[in-house]
C-alpha cells in the first residue's frame, strides 16, 4: 500500500447527506472480478447529470471530497473505495462516515477523515466560491486546508500509522501466526465445521420457467 | 462490573490484545463467502502465495447473482456467469465448501448458515455482505466485511477490529396483531436514523424481543445495519436452541450438552452498563412502510408523506425534498394511496419459510390485483422445497404470483429481477435506496403482511385494509407461533 503523509488536491464539494453505496457505485458494476477500472462507475446514477458537480471542468480533476453527513452507508462492498480511488480521489471528509465504508477506506489507503459539520460548511462555501480550489490534507497533523481556513480531521491512531507507514495488514497479522494457533487448540469441540460436509438428502430442484410465470 | 452479551463474545474471541490504541485481534468461527465480493481476496491470496488458512471454517454460496428463472440453464448475462464460474473456480482451487445454482443448499448466504445448522450463539461470523447482522439473531457477533477482509480472513482466519460501542433496544409491550418483527425494525430506524447505530453494537431485548420466532428475530438483526450499526444481537434462549437442534451441523451428544450450557451464560449481565439506551413500545406500532429512500425515511402506514417545509432540520428537509421527487410523490399525500407496479416478497430480511407461510395465510382464495406483478423468491432452494411440500406454491400461483428459484433477486437486482425506471414496488426487503431495485426504480420497504394486502389492493395496504374471511386467527401473524424450518418435513419431501 502507497505511503500517505501529505496530498494536496482539487476538493469537491458534495452537498449530499446520506449518499449510501449504492450511489458510490450501482450493484450492477459490482460483477466484475478485477479490482481496478471502476472509475466509471462512480456515483452512474449522478454522472449523466450536468449540474453535478464531477461534470464541472473546476472539479472534474478532484482528489478531496468533502460530502454531507453519513457517506457510505448501506452495503460493505469495498467496490465504492476502489471506485473512489480508481477515479483518483485519495480523500473523503465528511462529519459521519458508516463504519464498514471508514474501515474498507483505512484498508485502501483511502482517508476518511472525520470533521466537524461546521467545518464541512465552511470547506463547502470555500469549494464552490472559488471552483478548482486545491485543499491539502495533512495526515501528521491531521488537518485539512483550503485557502486560508484550516480545519482538524480525525481518524484513529492506528489507522493513521498504518496509511503512513503504507503497512498491509495481512502481514501485520501474520506475525502473530503463534498466538493465532494457540487459540486454536483451545477452541471448544462444539463450535462449528463446514468439512466435512453435512447435509439434508440431495434433492432435485426443479428450475422456474418464464412460461410457467403469470403475464 | 459485569458485562453485556456482545463483550462477553468479543472477548472469548481475543487471539490477542491490541496496544497503545492498536485493534483487537479477533477469531473467526464461521466465515461465509459469495460471487461478489470474494472474487478480489482469492486473486489477492492467489498473488501472494498464500492458502485459505481454515477451509473447514468457510462455506461458500450463489446469491447475489443467480437467476431466479431457467437455472439449469447457462446464465444469460455472461458477466454474471463469469463472476459465478469464477467462484467455483476459486472454491475448487483453494478446497471451500460451495452450494452452487442447482444445489438444494443454495441460497442466500445469510439462510444458508442458519439452515444448515452453522451459525449458533456466542459466534463471530463475518461475510462480505452488510446483512450478516442477520447471524447475531442466534446470540453471536456477526457482521458484514470489506473485500480486504475477506481476504483478511481467508488467510489467517481472524480480524483486527476496534471494539464497539453497545447500546440496548428495548422493545416492550406486546405487538400489535397485523404487525410484525419487520414493523419493530423499522420503527426502530426511523427513530434512531440511519447513521443511529454507528460504532455501536446494538442488542435487542424485552418482552416484545423474547416472544419472536427465530426467523423473526433474524428479520430484526438483518437490517442493524440500516440504522448504520456494524451489528445486532438477541441472547440465545430456548426458541434458539430449539432452532439448532438437529439440523446437519448442530452439535450432538456431550458437544451439545457443553454447547447449550455455555449458551445459557450468554446473556448481558444485571451489572452491565450499555453506552446507550433506547426504548421503543411495541403496542404502539402500526404497520411501517418507507415513503422515502433511505431504510430511516419510514412512518406508519396511516401516515401521510411529509411535508418539507415542515422539517425543522435542514439536512433532513433537504434529503425528504429529494427522496420525494424521486419517488414521485406529493407532500402530504396519504401514504395508503400509493399505487404501486410490483410487490417483492423475498431476500435474507424476509424470504424465510415463516414469511412465506404467513404471506399464504393472507392472500389464500384472493387473486392479485390487476396493476400489479408479484415476484415470490424464496430464499434458498431448501425453503422453496419446504413451502412446496407445505402448498404454499399452489397458494402463490393461483393468487398469480410468479413463484421463483432462490437468491437475492430483485432486492439489489443484480439479477435479471429489476425494476423498470420509474417502476414501484412493495418490497419485504431492506434497502429503498434510489436506483437499488433497478435504476431508476422506487421502493417501499415493507413487512411480508403489508406486501400480502398490497398485492391484493394495488396500493400500500395493511391487514385492516382487508375483508379478512371470519375464523383467520390475526394473532398468528405476529410470526410467533409459527414453527421454524423442520429438517424432518424436509426429509419426508
Amino acid at each position: 500500500m502507497e505511503k500517505f503523509t501529505v496530498h494536496t488536491g482539487i476538493g469537491v464539494p458534495l452537498r449530499r447527506s446520506n449518499v449510501d453505496t449504492d450511489q458510490i457505485i450501482p450493484a450492477v458494476y459490482l460483477k466484475r472480478v478485477t479490482r481496478t477500472g471502476f472509475e466509471d462507475a462512480l456515483f452512474a446514477a449522478w454522472r449523466g447529470d450536468p449540474s453535478f458537480v464531477l461534470n464541472q471542468d473546476a472539479y472534474r480533476a478532484g482528489t478531496v471530497l468533502v460530502a454531507g453527513p453519513d457517506f457510505g452507508t448501506g452495503s460493505s462492498r469495498e467496490h465504492a473505495v476502489w471506485a473512489l480511488k480508481d477515479y483518483g480521489f485519495r480523500v473523503v471528509l465528511a462529519s459521519r462516515f458508516a463504519d464498514i465504508f471508514r474501515g474498507n477506506s483505512g484498508k485502501q489507503g483511502l482517508v476518511a477523515g472525520i470533521v466537524e459539520q461546521e467545518d464541512v460548511e465552511l470547506l463547502w462555501k470555500i469549494l464552490e466560491n472559488s471552483p478548482g480550489t486545491e485543499v491539502t490534507v495533512d495526515l501528521v497533523n491531521r488537518t485539512a486546508t483550503a485557502g486560508d481556513v484550516t480545519v482538524p480531521f480525525q481518524l484513529d491512531d492506528y489507522t493513521r500509522w498504518r496509511l503512513m507507514e503504507g503497512l498491509d495488514d495481512i502481514g501485520l497479522t501474520l506475525q502473530h501466526a503463534d498466538e493465532i494457533a494457540a487459540f486454536e487448540a483451545r477452541r471448544e469441540s462444539w463450535r462449528p465445521r463446514t468439512l466435512p460436509a453435512k447435509h439434508l438428502p440431495k434433492i432435485d430442484i426443479d428450475a422456474a420457467r418464464p412460461a410457467d410465470q403469470p403475464a | 462490573m459485569g458485562k453485556t452479551l456482545a463483550e462477553k463474545v468479543w472477548d472469548a474471541h481475543i487471539v490477542r490484545k491490541g496496544e497503545n490504541g492498536a485493534p483487537d485481534l479477533l477469531y473467526i468461527d464461521l466465515h461465509l463467502c459469495h460471487e461478489v465480493t470474494s472474487p478480489q481476496a482469492f486473486e489477492g491470496l492467489r498473488l501472494a502465495g498464500r492458502q485459505v488458512r481454515r477451509t473447514d471454517l468457510t462455506l461458500a454460496t450463489e446469491d447475489h447473482n443467480t437467476p431466479t428463472l431457467d437455472i439449469d440453464l447457462p446464465i444469460a448475462d455472461l458477466t454474471s456467469r463469469t463472476q459465478i464460474d469464477t467462484l467455483r473456480h476459486n472454491a475448487a482451487e483453494f478446497g471451500v465448501r460451495i452450494h452452487s445454482l442447482g444445489d438444494a443448499d443454495q441460497g442466500i448466504v445469510h439462510q444458508v448458515g442458519p439452515q444448515l445448522g452453522l451459525t449458533m450463539p456466542g459466534l463471530t461470523v463475518v461475510c462480505g455482505d452488510s446483512h450478516t447482522s442477520t447471524h447475531g439473531a442466534f446470540g453471536g457477533l456477526a457482521f458484514g466485511i470489506g473485500t480486504s477482509e475477506v481476504e483478511h480472513v481467508l488467510a489467517t482466519q481472524t480480524l483486527p477490529l476496534q471494539p464497539f460501542k453497545t447500546m440496548a433496544i428495548n422493545v416492550v409491550g406486546e405487538l400489535p396483531p397485523g404487525t410484525t418483527s419487520k414493523d419493530i425494525i423499522l420503527a426502530i430506524i426511523a427513530k434512531i436514523g440511519t447513521g443511529g447505530g454507528q460504532g455501536y453494537v446494538l442488542e435487542y431485548r424485552g418482552p416484545a424481543i423474547e416472544k419472536l420466532s427465530m426467523e423473526a428475530r433474524m428479520t430484526i438483526c438483518n437490517m442493524s445495519i440500516e440504522a448504520g450499526a456494524r451489528a445486532g444481537m438477541i441472547a440465545p434462549d430456548q426458541t434458539t436452541f430449539d432452532y439448532i437442534k438437529g439440523r446437519p451441523h448442530a452439535p450432538e451428544g456431550q458437544d451439545w450438552e457443553d454447547a447449550v450450557e455455555y449458551w445459557k451464560t450468554l446473556r448481558t449481565d444485571d451489572d452491565a452498563v450499555f453506552d446507550t439506551e433506547v426504548e421503543l413500545r411495541a403496542s404502539d406500532l402500526e404497520p411501517f412502510v418507507t415513503w422515502g429512500t433511505n431504510p430511516g425515511q419510514g412512518l406508519p402506514i396511516s401516515a401521510r408523506v411529509p411535508v418539507p417545509e415542515e422539517i425543522a432540520d435542514e439536512n433532513d428537509r433537504v434529503a425528504a425534498e429529494r427522496a420525494i421527487e424521486y419517488m414521485g410523490l406529493v407532500p402530504g399525500q396519504p401514504l395508503r394511496e400509493i399505487t404501486v407496479d410490483t410487490v417483492f416478497m423475498g431476500s435474507c430480511t424476509n424470504g424465510r419459510i415463516e414469511d412465506l407461510r404467513s404471506i399464504a395465510k393472507v392472500i389464500q382464495g384472493h387473486r392479485k390485483a390487476d396493476n400489479v406483478r408479484v415476484l415470490v423468491v424464496p430464499a434458498s432452494a431448501r425453503v422453496r422445497l419446504q413451502a412446496e411440500a407445505e402448498g404454499l406454491d399452489v397458494i402463490f400461483k393461483e393468487f398469480g404470483a410468479e413463484w421463483r428459484n432462490a437468491g437475492c433477486s430483485m432486492c439489489l437486482g443484480m439479477n435479471p429481477d429489476q425494476l423498470a425506471p420509474g417502476e414501484r414496488s412493495a418490497s419485504t426487503s431492506n434497502r429503498n435506496f434510489e436506483g437499488r431495485q433497478g435504476k431508476g426504480g422506487r421502493t417501499h420497504l415493507v413487512s411480508p403482511l403489508v406486501a400480502a394486502a398490497t398485492a391484493i389492493r394495488g396500493t400500500l395496504s395493511s391487514l385492516s385494509d382487508l375483508d379478512l374471511p371470519a375464523g383467520v386467527d390475526l394473532t398468528t401473524f405476529d410470526g410467533s407461533p409459527l414453527a421454524p424450518l423442520d429438517p424432518k418435513v424436509l426429509l419426508q419431501v
